[in-house]
C-alpha cells in the first residue's frame, strides 16, 4: 500500500497564489481581477510584480465577470478571484451569458468553498457551486485537494482554451500530492490501488479518503482511492474501470450531494454500469458557524463518515 | 459629414430589412431596432474604423458592443449591409440552425458579434473589459457600446459605471438609447430613471446630450465630440433621445411595438413608407 506523507499542511488558496505568481512571470497574457479579497485569494505577489495586469474591481462581482469576458477580446487570459459563493451563485447569469454561452477564455478562481470556510457561517459557505457550474455547457469544473495540486491546476488552466471554474478552500490541510502524480485536466488519479471498494474523492475529502482506506485496511478491506479533481469533463473511463473491478464505491466531497461529484458519477454508472454507491456529501442543507474540523465532523465529511458509508455499501455488493 | 446623403439612403433599406425579418418569423423587436437605425448607420458606415474580415480579437480596429440584444434586427441588418456576412442570410433570422439567433451570440460564429447579449445590463461591463484589453495591448482604437434606457434598471450597469468613472476608462464611448419606453409601458410608468445625465456625471462620466437621436448629422456630431474627448481620463456617454419605431408611422409614439411583429397589411404600409434603396435581400 502506497503511503502518502503530509509534506506540511498549507492552504489550497496559497497554492493558487503561487501558481498565479508563476503565471505572472511566464505568461504575459495572464491578467487578474479581484473583488476586494486580495489577501484571502493570495494575489498580492502577482499584483506587486504585475501592477498593470491587475484590476481591483471593488465589491462588484457581476461587473468583474463582465470585465473578464471583455478582457479576453484582445487575447488576455483573465483570472477572477473571490470567494466561491460570490464567484458562482451571485453572478450566475453573468457567467452564463457573457462567459459560458459567449465561449470566453475566463478562469473563475474561487476560494473559501464549502463548510471549511468556518466561522463566517452559511452566507459564505457555498455547497452548491459545483452543481451550478457543471450545468453550464462548455464549463470545465475543477476542485483541487491540496496546495500542490491547486498550484498545478492554476498553471494548467492557463494553457487550456475555454472557461474554467477552479474551486479551492480556506483552511490549512495536508499537502501530500507529489509531482510524479502529474496534473492533467480531465484525468483522474489513482492514488492507491485496491480490489474491494472504490473511494472516489475530490477537494479536501481526498486526504480523508486516504485516511479512511487505512482504517478499512485494518478491517481487511482493500480500498482503491481515486482523486477526481476534474468533475467536468469527468474521467469516465477511469471510474468505470475501477468500479468494474471493485463492484461498489463511495464518493466524497465537500458539497451538497445534489449537483456534486457523487451525482455525476451516479449518473454515469446508471447509464453504463449500475453499481452500489453511497455519497459522503452534505445532505441538502446549509452550513453554519464553527471551526472547520467541527463542521466536517457535524456534516459527515471526514474519514469516519467515509468508513461508515464504505461498510454500508459493501453489504450491498 | 460629407457622406451624410448616402448614409441617409441606407436607413430606409435597414428599416425594410428590420420589418421584413420580424414579419417573416412573426416575432422579434422592431420598435427599438427602428429607433436606432440612424445610430447604427452612422456608426458602421461613417464613424467606426473597422475591418469586415472579422476576428474576435479585433486588434487595431474600433469595436462595437450591443448590450440591449433584443434589437438584433438592426444589428444584423447593419452587419450584413456593411459586408460582415451575405445579406441573404437575413432570411434565416430566428429560424432553426441559423447564426442569426433571436438575440445576438458568438455561439454560432456570426461575424461581427463579440459577446452574447439579451439578458440585460451586461454589455457595459464587457465593453469596459475590451477597453482595458486595448489599453494593455497599446491599441489606440475605440470601444463603442449601445445600451437601452430600460436596462439602466439593472444594477450591474451601476457597478460598471462606477468602475469606468473611478478608473478613468477613457477609450470608451457608451450610448444610451433614451426612447423612454420598455415592455410594460413608459420608463416613467414602470420605474422612473431619474436624471440620467446627473447620475452619469456623478459617477465620473462626461455626458453629451443628443436630443435628435434620429438625425444622422447630429449623431455623427455627437460621436465626433465624444471621440475628441477620449484619452482624458474620463469615459464618454451619449444620451441619445430617439423615437421608438422611427420611420414606420404606426409604430411611433407607442411602446406597443417593442416586441411585436407586423401582419401582412402592416408590413405593406411599413414598406411603402420606406423605399428600397440598396436592394432587398
Amino acid at each position: 500500500m502506497k503511503e502518502y506523507i503530509n509534506q506540511g499542511s498549507n492552504d489550497t488558496r496559497s497554492g493558487f497564489g503561487e501558481g498565479l505568481t508563476e503565471l505572472g512571470r511566464t505568461n504575459p497574457h495572464v491578467v487578474a481581477l479581484c473583488a476586494d479579497l486580495i489577501g484571502s485569494l493570495k494575489m498580492q505577489t502577482f499584483i506587486d510584480e504585475n501592477p498593470t495586469r491587475f484590476f481591483q474591481v471593488g465589491i462588484a462581482e457581476a461587473n468583474m465577470m463582465g470585465l473578464a469576458a471583455g478582457l479576453t477580446i484582445g487575447g488576455k487570459i483573465p483570472f477572477t478571484g473571490t470567494f466561491a459563493n460570490f464567484s458562482t451563485g451571485r453572478v450566475y447569469d453573468q457567467i452564463r451569458q457573457s462567459i459560458a454561452y459567449s465561449v470566453k477564455n475566463v478562469k473563475i478562481c474561487a476560494s473559501h468553498a464549502g463548510v471549511t470556510l468556518g466561522e463566517d457561517g452559511a452566507t459564505h459557505q457555498i455547497l452548491e457551486d459545483i452543481g451550478l457550474m457543471k450545468m453550464l455547457p462548455g464549463m470545465t469544473v475543477i476542485n483541487t485537494c491540496d496546495f500542490n495540486q491547486t498550484k498545478a491546476a492554476t498553471l494548467a488552466i492557463a494553457d487550456y482554451q475555454g472557461p474554467v471554474y477552479l474551486r479551492f478552500g480556506r483552511p490549512k490541510v495536508p499537502n501530500f500530492t507529489t509531482p510524479e502524480l502529474g496534473f492533467e485536466i480531465g484525468k483522474g488519479i489513482v492514488l492507491q490501488e485496491g480490489n474491494d471498494i472504490s473511494l472516489i474523492a475530490t477537494g479536501h475529502l481526498v486526504w480523508e479518503a486516504l485516511e479512511a482506506a487505512k482504517e478499512l485496511k485494518n478491517q481487511s478491506i482493500d480500498a482503491e482511492v481515486i482523486n477526481i479533481h476534474t468533475i467536468k469533463p469527468l474521467d469516465e473511463e477511469l471510474i468505470l474501470r475501477s468500479v468494474q473491478k471493485t463492484g461498489c464505491l463511495v464518493t466524497a466531497e465537500e458539497h451538497n450531494y445534489l449537483g456534486g461529484l457523487g451525482e455525476s458519477i451516479a449518473g454515469l454508472l446508471a447509464r453504463k454500469a449500475p453499481t452500489p454507491i453511497e455519497f459522503v456529501a452534505t445532505d441538502d442543507c446549509f452550513g453554519e458557524s464553527g471551526t472547520p474540523a467541527q463542521l466536517m465532523q457535524k456534516y459527515g465529511l471526514n474519514k469516519e463518515a467515509i468508513v461508515k458509508k464504505a461498510l454500508q455499501v459493501l453489504k450491498r455488493k | 459629414m460629407a457622406h451624410t446623403p448616402s448614409l441617409e439612403k441606407i436607413v430606409p433599406q435597414i428599416r425594410r430589412d428590420i420589418v421584413r425579418m420580424v414579419h417573416k418569423v412573426n416575432s422579434g423587436h422592431p420598435g427599438g431596432s427602428l429607433g436606432c437605425a440612424e445610430y447604427f448607420v452612422a456608426l458602421y458606415f461613417e464613424v467606426m474604423e473597422h475591418s469586415k474580415s472579422f476576428s474576435m480579437d479585433g486588434r487595431n480596429e474600433d469595436l462595437f458592443f450591443l448590450s440591449n440584444g433584443h434589437i438584433s434586427p438592426v444589428f444584423y441588418s447593419t452587419l450584413a449591409r456593411s459586408g460582415y456576412f451575405p445579406v441573404e442570410e437575413l432570411n434565416s433570422f430566428r429560424l432553426i440552425d441559423s447564426r442569426l439567433q433571436g438575440h445576438p451570440t458568438t455561439h454560432e460564429g456570426l461575424p461581427g458579434v463579440r459577446v452574447a447579449s439579451g439578458s440585460l445590463g451586461q454589455g457595459l461591463s464587457v465593453a469596459i473589459g475590451a477597453a482595458l484589453s486595448k489599453k494593455l495591448n497599446k491599441d489606440p482604437k475605440t470601444i463603442y457600446l449601445l445600451m437601452g434606457d430600460g436596462e439602466l434598471q439593472e444594477g450591474q450597469n451601476w457597478e460598471a459605471l462606477m468602475y469606468a468613472g473611478a478608473k478613468g476608462v477613457d477609450n470608451l464611448i457608451a450610448t444610451v438609447d433614451l426612447n423612454g419606453k420598455q415592455i410594460d409601458g413608459s420608463t416613467d410608468e414602470v420605474l422612473p430613471l431619474g436624471d440620467v445625465r446627473q447620475k452619469f456625471e456623478a459617477f465620473g462620466w462626461e455626458v453629451i446630450e443628443l436630443t435628435e437621436g434620429n438625425s444622422i448629422p447630429q449623431i455623427i456630431a455627437a460621436l465626433s465630440q465624444a471621440k475628441a474627448q477620449l484619452g482624458k481620463q474620463k469615459p464618454q456617454a451619449i444620451l441619445m433621445h430617439t423615437e421608438m419605431g422611427n420611420g414606420v408611422s404606426f409604430m411611433m409614439h407607442t411602446h406597443a411595438w417593442h416586441g411585436k411583429a407586423p401582419n401582412d397589411e402592416q408590413l405593406a404600409v411599413a414598406l411603402s413608407e420606406n423605399k428600397e434603396t440598396l436592394g432587398d435581400y
